[in-house]
């Protein structure tokens, strides 16, 4: 069985429609990012969050009031996963930099399941931040200078857009949307760069290997002939990973939620600019095979017999 | 064109059976444990474990197994809630009052399994429940405290030298000393250079005056060593309060990490760890005027503290003892009143100071006074004062404490030592028990919900080789559980995500060589150069993109924290043994069931 053997689809006459779209998402997203911002978890905002079991599905009301008796006005309740749980959320105060109040919130609803408490502290919420910056940072210049030792520059530069692109929707869709963004969050961002990143590759290194063999056709019948060499390989990956990871979502209980969600956009959105972005940007960047004069390729022999 | 030499069989065989043989001990898992240790350190012997053994059978609570593990005593339970029940019992008991029940998982493999170091996965706190903290040193206050001792020790100096001066003291920056005449200075900055280096002397203008500041390099060995006995302390105390692979670590040059897996009561893990209690004795001033102290004329000689109850009382300022002579402290009852006491052991100098004042002083009251910092201010309060009835010597008892419970957890903080420095939480992560084990259950399921449809997918798509897949990806798994066990790799909630991660995305690697293989077929190609040259070609485009991937997860790695540090490490080792079964892994089974025949097609 096999769904699409050999298509013969010409991707690129679609560029420019996929440069507005793609242009289109990222002011879309950039103007949500700096106007609405992200909905930052405690984790980079510091604070107080409470997770709570109760014997019967739980009264928020009651719990609100309770907490507004004991001075925390300012807490946010809400129902977490199961009806019977609550998850209790302080912004960090500015005076008081205190782990006490977690166990006062806790004093104040006895009788129930402390299932969770986390407090960061307002300079850890802004080292998470910093440090989470610097993270994509050093992500993006490890893979620009791997993809440059290993192709050319132009390469380089192309797969660089395209994870920018996948990160800047990714990130900017979870502003649009108001989604929590918290330090799972963070690591899946991490990973779908690890992931689309593996689509472009497989796709450049296709590239490659035809402009080395047809050195007479020309770059853009080459690109379209490569994408469609890989399209198959591209969409049964993103398929099978795209099952563990609604898995994931569905299974794995609401702790890896924003996780799964972050997962299954960058998936999506890697896999559309595997196929659209970083071959367009290549196209645009006038990649020719003069570009790629044979170089003795290693690890080729490694696994001929002995 | 398609074989391998028999010892590449044999290597891959060996790394798969060396693979289910450690991937096994996760099937036996953890039995939920009783530790029990003596307060000193002391190996326990087969009577106390008889002991144990008769309390457990006498109040009912049934038990896997007892018996001695390195000098302490392991019961393992089939359940935590009767384990839970046991710790409450054997805590209760009166004999074992200065034993350390510490909760524990205990491996429980069969003892083969355990003797070739087959262990399960370690689990992380988000998935057996435990508590995280960060904790910061207060570095100022560090600073502070060593501006004092140089004071201190600046007065001592001088008036061995007869060196005279109007004032020291604590300054805006640093400390300020005024002399009373220029002489005296000059031989001042000579002493101060001679015996304190590690203060830099400055002149502000004004004659007769001079500023010190403390070097940044002599600060900076202070703070260190304050750590480093923050470090010493708090290790002491986790060890106390009953808590088995606890992790206590520095982390940058002023904060600690303390990870207590398995304590779900925060409160007094919190209260343990940052307590700063510790112990005076002074002399009661019974001359002086209590009512005109109240209203603020304190002689000049005592200080005015409160008792419990709120009654005020004048002790001299003369410390005759402090915490620090104290070897050992043991909690207990008072022989004639049945009240709750610490008994106390002084080491060799503070027993010679104790029994000289004490023996001075028959007839006379003596104060215990307990000081604990809170957030930055120190709260005296005097807890007993009774009349000196003989002279004390190396070993005495101190009453007049509310409870048992305070009683042991002043022994505690005795013989724990005290912190060098007040340290604050600064970040808190705790986990449930009942939370822990449903991320278990959730990350499980969707472990092998996942896989599933992975592997029913690959068998539906590419049929025969889709088989070869399958059973590589299974491989594959079994690998990342087995490396796991063996590097003893904390495993996280985020950490299960990525094996599940990985698994979507190890399916790529075969996905590309027989995608390859199917390129090469239509090329018209026989089927076993197809096979041959699908593997080659797909080679390098494996390992760009693997390589690639590994850099985002070592970023990810270094970056990292707890959990999330365990997702970089699950994705890390899942790339490395989704390359290894991929390539070496499903090859020597295509060779081994294609290799030898003719095939005139290959499923694919």
């Amino acid at each position: 069985m096999s769904l699409l053997s050999t298509t013969k689809i010409d991707f690129l006459s679609k560029a420019n429609a996929a440069l507005y779209l793609s242009l289109g998402l990222m002011v879309l997203c950039s103007f949500s990012f700096f106007n609405k911002g992200l909905n930052l978890g405690i984790d980079f905002t510091g604070g107080t969050l409470v997770e709570l079991g109760f014997e019967q599905p739980a009264d928020l009301d009651f719990v609100r009031e309770r907490l507004e008796e004991s001075g925390y006005a300012g807490a946010s309740a809400q129902i977490f996963g199961s009806p019977r749980e609550v998850l209790i959320r302080l912004p960090a105060q500015v005076d008081v930099n205190s782990s006490d109040v977690s166990e006062r919130i806790l004093a104040a609803l006895p009788n129930t399941d402390m299932r969770r408490v986390e407090f960061v502290g307002p300079q850890v919420g802004s080292e998470l931040t910093e440090d989470g910056f610097l993270a994509l940072l050093y992500a993006f210049g490890g893979i620009l200078i791997y993809v440059m030792l290993r192709f050319t520059f132009k390469f380089a530069i192309g797969a660089v857009i395209a994870i920018v692109h996948d990160v800047v929707v990714t990130v900017g869709l979870f502003s649009v949307f108001g989604l929590a963004f918290d330090l799972t969050v963070l690591a899946a961002v991490l990973a779908v760069i690890g992931y689309s990143l593996n689509d472009t590759i497989v796709l450049y290194d296709r590239v490659r290997e035809n402009f080395r063999s047809y050195r007479n056709k020309n770059s853009r019948d080459i690109i379209n002939q490569s994408i469609n060499q890989t399209l198959s390989r591209t969409l049964v990956t993103s398929g099978t990973t795209l099952c563990v990871v609604l898995a994931l979502f569905f299974l794995g209980g609401e702790l890896i939620h924003g996780f799964a969600t972050a997962l299954i956009i960058g998936i999506v959105v890697g896999t559309y600019s595997s196929i659209f972005v970083a071959s367009t940007s290549l196209l645009f960047l006038g990649v020719n095979s003069v570009d790629l004069m044979p170089v003795e390729k290693d690890g080729e022999d490694l696994e001929n017999r002995p | 064109m398609n074989q391998y030499s028999k010892l590449r069989y044999i290597a891959i065989l060996t790394v798969f059976v060396l693979g289910c043989l450690y991937a096994l001990p996760n099937f036996y898992g953890h039995d939920p444990a009783l530790q029990i240790s003596s307060l000193r350190g002391n190996s326990l012997s087969n009577e106390v474990v008889v002991q144990v053994n008769d309390i457990l059978i006498d109040n009912r609570i049934p038990f896997k197994s007892i018996g001695l593990d390195t000098g302490k005593i392991l019961v393992r339970f089939s359940d935590s809630d009767k384990r839970d029940m046991a710790r409450d019992l054997m805590n209760a008991s009166t004999g074992f009052q200065n034993y350390v029940m510490a909760l524990s998982l205990a491996n429980a493999s069969p003892e083969w399994l355990q003797s070739i170091g087959g262990k399960p996965m370690s689990m992380g706190l988000d998935l057996r429940g435990g508590v995280h903290f960060l904790m910061e040193v207060d570095t100022k206050a560090v600073a502070k405290q060593s501006e004092s001792r140089f004071i201190s020790e600046i007065k001592n100096s001088f008036r061995k030298d007869k060196i005279r001066y109007r004032s020291i003291v604590r300054g805006g920056i640093g400390i300020q000393i005024v002399f009373i005449n220029a002489n005296m200075k000059e031989r001042g900055l000579v002493l101060l250079s001679n015996e304190f280096p590690g203060l830099e002397p400055r002149e502000n203008g004004e004659s007769n005056t001079v500023e010190l500041s403390v070097s940044t390099d002599t600060l900076a060995d202070i703070q260190k060593t304050a750590l480093q006995q923050n470090l010493q302390t708090l290790r002491n105390r986790v060890n106390e309060f009953g808590v088995s692979e606890p992790v206590i670590q520095q982390q940058g040059i002023n904060r600690i990490v303390v990870q207590l897996p398995g304590v779900e009561d925060t409160a007094e893990a919190k209260k343990i760890l940052g307590a700063t209690a510790t112990l005076e004795f002074r002399m009661v001033d019974g001359t002086g005027d209590i009512q005109a102290a109240v209203a603020g004329k304190v002689p000049i000689k005592s200080k005015l503290y409160s008792e419990r109850d709120g009654n005020k009382i004048l002790l001299e300022k003369t410390v005759i003892l402090t915490g620090e002579y104290i070897i050992d402290a043991s909690s207990g009852l008072e022989a004639q009143s049945g009240s709750p006491a610490v008994f106390i052991t002084l080491n060799g100098k503070g027993a010679r100071v104790f029994s000289r004042i004490t023996g001075q002083n028959i007839g006379k009251p003596m104060a215990v006074v307990y000081i604990e910092q809170r957030k930055g201010r120190a709260v005296e309060e005097v807890i007993s004062v009774a009349t000196i009835q003989g002279q004390l010597g190396k070993r005495f008892q101190i009453s007049g404490l509310d409870s048992t419970q305070e009683a042991r957890t002043l022994a505690l903080l005795l013989r724990a030592g005290a912190l060098a420095a007040p340290i604050e939480i600064i970040e808190e992560r705790t986990v449930g028990p009942t939370l822990g084990k449903d991320n278990i259950d959730r990350g499980f399921r969707s472990m092998v919900f996942g896989l599933s449809l992975v592997l029913i997918f690959m068998a539906v798509y590419y049929r025969g080789l889709g088989l070869v897949a399958n059973v590589a990806l299974t491989f594959n798994v079994i690998l990342i559980v087995a490396l796991l066990s063996v590097l003893q790799a904390t495993l996280t909630l985020p950490g299960i995500a990525g094996i599940v991660l990985t698994v979507g995305m190890a399916v790529d690697a075969n996905v590309l060589i027989f995608q390859r293989i199917r390129e090469e077929v239509a090329n018209g190609n026989s089927p076993q150069s197809s096979i041959s040259a699908g593997y080659d070609k797909a080679f390098s485009t494996i390992a760009d993109a693997s390589i690639t991937t590994l850099i985002a997860a070592i970023v990810l790695f270094s970056f990292g924290t707890g959990p999330i540090k365990g997702f970089a490490v699950t994705l890390c080792i899942g790339i490395l043994t989704s390359m290894f079964t991929a390539i070496a892994g499903s090859r020597a089974i295509v060779n081994l069931v294609f290799g030898k025949r003719r095939l005139l097609k290959v499923s694919v």
